[in-house]
């Protein structure tokens, strides 16, 4: 077994065992409460440029299956941190196990972590950058800060690709980091895609309503996308956004974005649809949120969380323009609100 | 703010503990009430079991003692007026008695509004075709069975259902005809078979070898759902979920799995309609996404509390609030006091829930597990890697066993069978299969356990191996060390695997080498949400994976530990989970910080708010100590819990451990056989003769001393039961011969047995020696019967004043030579006012919560303070000064134990028990017993009254039947005993005389509403006789007694008094002094 340690930015050590590809690394450190999903989590685009912390300690039972049951076709996540590697895994799906991938796809992985007190100190501390080194490995990475890298530029698609051409109504997809399962999600409701990069105007394209996908780090760096966002806000064509699409949309519209004191990591994070009693399980994966009382006047709150308050989601209070902070694609983690698809379908 | 404007609510308990229905729903209860309370509701509560928290002070504002039936119901409900009832919070029985009541129209004649799922939902998942139409309509698919009449009409079943299927021959008893078929062939010549059986087959899919996954659902009125848990069994389907090793959360589940599943169970809970709390069940192919639902309870379950517990969401007080027309959005996570309750906890750490079968205790019991449920108890382990979780829950079962591994050598015959057929040693013969070589794969596939399982307990075994390969302390590599706590070895283990001779010495090595190169155990906090928000909790458990504690300690010395009862089991259950809540409410109230250890999920006293600190962790000495360490407590407290604590006193005593209370040296001079006759001896106090002897000739010289009977008691016991009473050669040496080995090692206690002796019981709490209360009580049957199946009288009502003056007496010897500060018992033989001392605990008894509620003394509040150093006052109140009479009666579980034969005998039997008041010892004890399941005959009552002194006994009942009109029939014997004394009978045939009328006939036709059959002694002739009748009544639920004494007592209370001439009195109303 060989001996691999994380270092946070404040000097504090984890020292366990390395399970994955033998290289240093560095990203910021965050963690993940949920229990199941670390195919999806570590495929998941929003997860650039960051070290992933699992609070829960049995990690690696069921392997990793094929790529078709990724959230895109790599793993996006700097590196994980664990507590106890499974590396006897199990079910009928997998086609190799969690270390062994890892190991292809390059990430490094340290297991035997108190990554309880490792959550505890993240969470009191806030997000901080971290880095790993395995031991016997030399190459130092080099210094940068998780909040200046344009992340989404990284893992947002290069050229426009279509989906289901000629199939029904058109939505066009800012691609800021797109889980598979949104697209999965839209296209088993018959409409077609045209997927285009974050930086894109689509705005000459011909299309019947705008999706703003969820993506990684720092919403500032994604003012390309704003200012597309609010050209089309010039016509009534339907919006729905996810996530850095919420925020995204958000900024658009006006409204500010702060990074959160406790980021939403996990699959059990309670929202309520604002004046209503319906209340839902959500899965979510950000850092930053919308800061409510910057929100215009044309503006109301969709969505709040049970927990902290902070905003969920927005809604126009007469355009059909909506987005949600939370994950209702799922994958990993609760699919409680995946009707928000039909919804959006329907204002088409 | 409750939604709902009921100002007075019913609530219905369990009764006594069985199995199937145990703690878990005093927990439920308790925690419902609790709730109730914080609304203002007024609350009333039916529940006879005496000995729960439910039923103590300031839980409930009324407590009625009474049967949980409809009748009593009824009463109870006319007389209290409530508006409202909860039915969900009392198992199966306040189910089926709820259901009941809403059914026969009496909740709407009174008025009574049914509060949380609606009674039609609750109909709806308990009829099974009605459950599984209701699925059909949302497209949930349910596991059916097609029913046919030939094979052409099987063959077409199962190619729709695919194969493989399993065939059921209809109406046909104990399974006989019924297999599995993988083809059309196996099939054929099945269906052949099982149609020679019965005209009707039944089909269906076999699901053999898949997953069973539950999840716990809470929904509110406002249609909000969250799933607060999933478990998933570690047992494959066809071993009953209360039989199977469960771990929550689900560790073979892809998230596409947990989800989907998780999203079925919503729609489910949404259709029906649930207002609360609900279980639902699964199947999951292992080898696909396709599942089947097993069923839904819609009400708290075993798995609910244990949902509880592993998750720390208070699913039960959750509930009760929804029902109150609360959503959970209104309410907030009770960890984090900040959150909300609308959320699903998220768990870092594996929990682990291990049945404990107590089979060992019957004669000739089935021990393969299947589908009914036959565990006693169950045990709750946490941590990190699930090598810790299991090793540490295989050694809370309290069954001798260390962890998986380093235990005493298994034999088995056969491990292939072993492993095919599993018994309640299963997790064992697992264990030996790998120590001899089998591979995962091959234990796989005749176990059908997941492979993940296995290569987790392969690790074990892995680690075990190579901790064999050293042969000193001293050499184990630091890494190995590590790993080995890591994955749950305690100090013992490592010891052992090393070759260390002295364990008790070899595991102090251990741990004091493994602190000196820093291996311990962090303090882990459990609080809903894995570190994700700041949480107060004080739900604590012990990792070795961890470095850094959760708790910061203040080392003030103001802690006391109480250790907990463990694993409820035959002889050990909620009556110290009591003592252990009173203990922890004096502390709190004394000003101390109250510490719980115990690791029941189905207990009170695991409940995180009631004490200060809880560690959620093994009662083991390393553990305890592991706790006293960071803990640096005032006192620790091992006299109320039961056994297992008590049994830690001297050791934790050696460590410098400030046991509070009575020495560890007395404790140790109660325990010890030689050490406690040579100190009655020595103050003058006589006990019946005995001697440990080792070999054969010595038993016989012996016995030729004190003549028979003996009480015989094998110190290592093979099979069957572990002690017995001879009354000749012959029975000595039958028993013997079955039971044990007689051996230098294992010496056999052989004891004077008094026939017709009373036996009485003396419960006290006794300061610096000196007795402060106690409780004298007296046991119905003669000695000979089990103290804990007995049936007790308090305060006695046929015991001579001498004799209660001279057990007085003996006590305050006791009390003072082994200077007691604290609670205890002492057990005594009287006959004819010759008074013998047979036990002695220092300790509480299981009879304390009996006795303190119905003298309405508390003796535990009483001990304790005594343990912390408070001066305590004689109270003025005595047992002489009761206008009225309390009934401890015993329920026992043998319909659950297939093949056992239900005779009462030295060795406890009963799995629970009920406590009912009346105005004397007639109304007490029918109330008593019609709580534990009899019912008063209709008509025939069929006898066979053993030998002649029992008969003479039973003729005075024999008599009132007559005189009450009822039909005897009755065994040859019995028959002509009866004719000769002038009683009209009809005479019935043993199962082996070939003549009509057959007793068995008569049961089967359900002709006898009674059945009272004594043993008249162990002769095989006899044994097997009045084993068929006594097996038959039990299988055919038709009430048994085997005691003459107690069939007289119960034919007296029914004969002269009706249900009706009960009165219904809450526990407040009897009051002392004044009627």
């Amino acid at each position: 077994m060989i001996k691999a340690t994380l270092i946070l930015d404040d000097g504090t050590r984890f020292c366990g065992y390395s399970f994955g590809a033998h290289i240093n690394t560095s990203g910021e450190v965050v963690f993940n409460t949920a229990m199941t999903g670390y195919t999806e989590s570590l495929t998941d685009p929003s997860y650039a440029g960051q070290i992933l912390v699992l609070t829960y300690p049995l990690v690696g039972n069921y392997g990793v299956p094929a790529v078709d049951f990724w959230e895109s076709g790599h793993i996006y996540s700097q590196a994980l941190i664990v507590s106890d590697y499974s590396s006897d895994f199990c079910h009928w799906n997998a086609k190799e196990s969690l270390g062994d991938w890892l190991k292809r796809e390059q990430r490094p992985a340290i297991t035997g972590i108190d990554t309880r007190a490792l959550t505890k100190l993240l969470r009191e501390r806030g997000v901080m950058m971290g880095r790993i080194e395995i031991e016997g490995i030399d190459d130092m990475p080099s210094d940068m800060y998780y909040g200046d890298i344009n992340y989404v530029e990284t893992v947002s698609c290069k050229d426009v690709i279509r989906y289901n051409e000629g199939s029904g109504k058109r939505i066009v997809l800012v691609d800021c980091g797109v889980k598979a399962n949104i697209i999965r999600c839209l296209l088993r409701r018959g409409v077609e895609i045209i997927r285009v990069p974050w930086n894109y105007d689509f705005n000459n394209l011909d299309f019947d309503g705008l999706f703003i996908s969820n993506g990684p780090g720092n919403p500032d760096n994604c003012q390309a996308t704003v200012i597309n966002i609010q050209r089309a806000m010039q016509n009534n064509k339907p919006i729905f956004g996810i996530c850095m699409g919420n925020q995204l949309l958000a900024k658009a519209s006006g409204a500010t974005i702060f990074k959160l004191k406790y980021g939403h990591r996990s699959h059990n994070q309670p929202v309520r649809m604002v004046g209503t009693e319906r209340c839902f399980i959500t899965s979510q994966n950000h850092g930053y949120a919308v800061d409510n009382k910057t929100l215009g006047a044309d503006w109301v709150s969709l969505f709040e969380n049970m927990n902290d308050g902070s905003n969920e989601g927005i809604r126009h209070i007469s355009k059909p323009w909506f987005s949600v902070q939370f994950h209702p694609e799922a994958a990993a983690g609760p699919t409680d609100t995946e009707f928000l698809f039909d919804e959006f379908i329907k204002l088409l | 703010m409750g939604k709902c404007n009921v100002k007075k609510v019913l609530l219905l308990g369990s009764g006594a503990l069985k199995i199937g229905e145990a703690g878990e729903f005093d927990y439920s209860g308790s925690q419902a009430l609790k709730a109730l309370k914080e609304e203002g509701i007024e609350t009333v509560l039916v529940n006879p079991n005496i000995a729960t928290v439910q039923t103590s002070e300031g839980i409930a504002d009324k407590v009625y003692f009474l049967p949980v039936t409809p009748y009593f119901v009824e009463r109870v409900i006319a007389k209290e007026c409530p508006d409202g009832i909860l039915l969900s919070f009392g198992g199966q029985t306040a189910l089926n008695c709820g259901v009941e009541l809403y059914q026969s129209g009496v909740l709407k004649r009174y008025n009574v509004q049914v509060l949380g799922t609606p009674v039609q939902a609750i109909i709806d998942t308990e009829d099974r075709d009605k459950f599984v139409r209701k699925l059909d309509e949302i497209g949930v698919k349910t596991i059916r069975s097609e029913a046919v009449c030939n094979i052409e009409q099987a063959r077409s079943a199962a190619a729709h259902l695919g194969y493989p299927v399993i065939i059921r021959a209809a109406y046909a008893l104990g399974g006989l005809g019924s297999g599995f078929c993988n083809n059309v062939q196996e099939l054929d010549a099945l269906c052949e078979k099982a149609f020679s059986y019965s005209s009707q087959v039944l089909v269906e899919k076999s699901l053999r070898g898949w997953k069973e996954i539950e999840y716990e659902v809470v929904r509110d009125c406002y249609d909000n759902c969250i799933t607060v848990c999933n478990m998933e069994n570690m047992d494959p389907l066809g071993i009953h979920t209360g039989e199977s090793i469960v771990i929550a959360p689900s560790q073979t589940l892809s998230n596409s799995e947990y989800h989907k599943l998780r999203e079925l169970a919503i729609r489910i809970v949404r259709y029906i309609g649930i207002v609360g709390e609900c279980n639902v069940q699964y199947a999951l192919d292992p080898e696909s996404e396709d599942y089947r639902v097993i069923e839904v309870n819609a009400r708290l379950s075993r798995s609910s509390a244990l949902a509880s517990k592993a998750t720390g969401y208070p699913l039960a007080f959750v509930a009760a609030k929804l029902a109150m027309g609360y959503g959970l959005s209104h309410l907030k996570n009770s960890v984090t006091k900040s959150t909300s309750a609308f959320f699903e906890p998220a768990l870092d750490y594996v929990v682990c829930k291990i049945p404990r079968w107590d089979l060992g205790k019957f004669h000739g019991v089935d021990r393969e597990i299947g589908s009914s449920m036959k565990s006693v108890g169950e045990v709750m382990s946490i941590g990190r890697t699930f090598e810790e979780a299991i090793q540490k829950g295989l050694r809370m079962i309290g069954q001798g066993m260390h962890g998986f591994v380093e235990n005493k050598e298994l034999i088995i015959a056969d491990i292939d069978k072993a492993l095919r057929e599993p018994t309640d040693n299963r997790i064992f013969v697992i264990s030996k299969a790998m120590r001899n070589g089998y591979t995962v794969d091959q234990i796989h596939s005749l176990t059908k356990i997941d492979k993940w399982f296995l290569c987790k307990l392969r690790n074990i075994m892995a680690t075990s191996e190579q901790l064999h390969t050293y042969n000193a302390l001293e050499t184990i590599p630091y890494g190995l060390l590590y790993k080995a706590k890591r994955e749950g070895f305690s100090d013992f283990q490592i010891a052992r695997a090393v070759g260390e001779d002295d364990m008790e010495q070899g595991m102090l090595k251990v741990r004091t080498y493994r602190k000196a190169l820093g291996i311990l155990p962090a303090i882990k906090q459990i609080d809903t949400l894995a570190a994700e928000y700041p949480a107060q909790t004080n739900y604590l458990y012990l990792t070795y994976s961890g470095t850094v504690d959760d708790v910061e300690y203040a080392g003030d010395n103001r802690s006391v530990i109480v250790l907990g009862s463990g694993a409820y089991r035959i002889g050990s259950s909620v009556e110290f989970d009591w003592c252990g809540v009173q203990a922890l409410n004096t502390i709190r109230k004394e000003g101390y910080r109250s510490v719980m250890v115990n690791y029941n999920p189905e207990t009170v006293s695991t409940d995180y708010d009631i004490c200060d600190r809880l560690y959620f962790d093994e009662l083991t000495f390393e553990r305890v100590m592991d706790i006293v360490e960071v803990e640096k407590p005032f006192g620790v407290i091992v006299s109320t819990g039961g056994q297992i604590p008590n049994n830690l006193a001297l050791q934790l005593n050696d460590q410098g451990v400030h046991i509070l209370g009575t020495g560890a040296e007395s404790i140790d001079k109660a325990e010890d056989r030689d050490k406690f006759s040579a100190m009655l001896d020595k103050i003058g106090v006589d006990q019946p003769e005995w001697r440990a002897l080792t070999s054969m000739e010595d038993i016989a010289s012996f016995i030729d001393k004190v003549g028979f009977p003996v009480l015989v008691r094998p110190s290592y016991v093979l099979s069957g039961a572990a002690m017995n009473v001879c009354s000749n050669n012959d029975e000595l040496n039958r028993f013997l011969k079955l039971a044990s080995n007689v051996s230098k090692k294992h010496p056999v206690v052989v004891s004077r047995f008094i026939e017709f002796a009373k036996e009485i019981e003396m419960d006290a709490v006794a300061q610096d020696g000196d007795i402060i209360a106690y409780a004298i009580s007296e046991h119905i049957e003669f000695a000979g019967v089990h103290s804990g199946d007995a049936t007790i009288q308090f305060p006695p009502q046929k015991t001579y004043i001498e004799t209660i003056r001279r057990i007085k007496r003996i006590s305050r010897k006791i009390a003072k030579e082994l200077c007691i500060s604290g609670p205890f018992n002492i057990q005594f033989l009287a006959r004819d006012n010759d008074i013998k001392v047979i036990e002695c605990n220092l300790r509480a008894s299981r009879s304390f919560p009996f006795v303190s509620k119905v003298l309405k003394l508390n003796f535990i509040d009483m001990a304790t303070r005594i343990m912390l150093g408070k001066r305590v006052e004689k109270p003025e109140k005595s047992l002489f000064d009761l206008d009225y009479v309390g009934i401890k009666a015993s329920q026992f579980s043998f319909n659950r134990l297939q093949n056992a034969d239900p005779v009462l005998g030295v060795d406890m039997a009963s799995t629970g028990e009920v406590g009912c008041i009346g105005e004397d010892t007639q109304c007490a004890i029918l109330k008593a017993m019609l709580s534990v399941g009899y019912r008063i005959p209709r008509k025939n009552i069929l006898l066979s009254t053993g030998d002649a002194r029992q008969k003479a006994d039973m003729l005075y009942a024999a008599q009132l039947l007559r005189q009450k009109g009822y039909s005897l029939f009755a065994t040859g014997g019995t028959s002509r005993y009866l004719s000769e004394n002038g009683i009209s009978n009809t005479l019935v045939h043993w199962p082996d005389e070939d003549c009509q009328p057959q007793a068995l006939d008569l049961l089967r036709h359900k002709e006898i509403d009674l059945v009272v059959n004594i043993p008249k002694d162990l002769s095989t002739g006899e044994l097997d006789n009045g084993y068929k009748i006594r097996r038959t009544a039990i299988d055919l639920n038709i009430p048994l007694i085997t005691n003459a004494r107690l069939a007289s007592a119960f034919i007296r209370a029914f004969c002269l008094l009706s249900a009706d001439d009960l009165v219904i009195k809450s526990w407040d109303e009897y009051e002392n002094g004044k009627r």
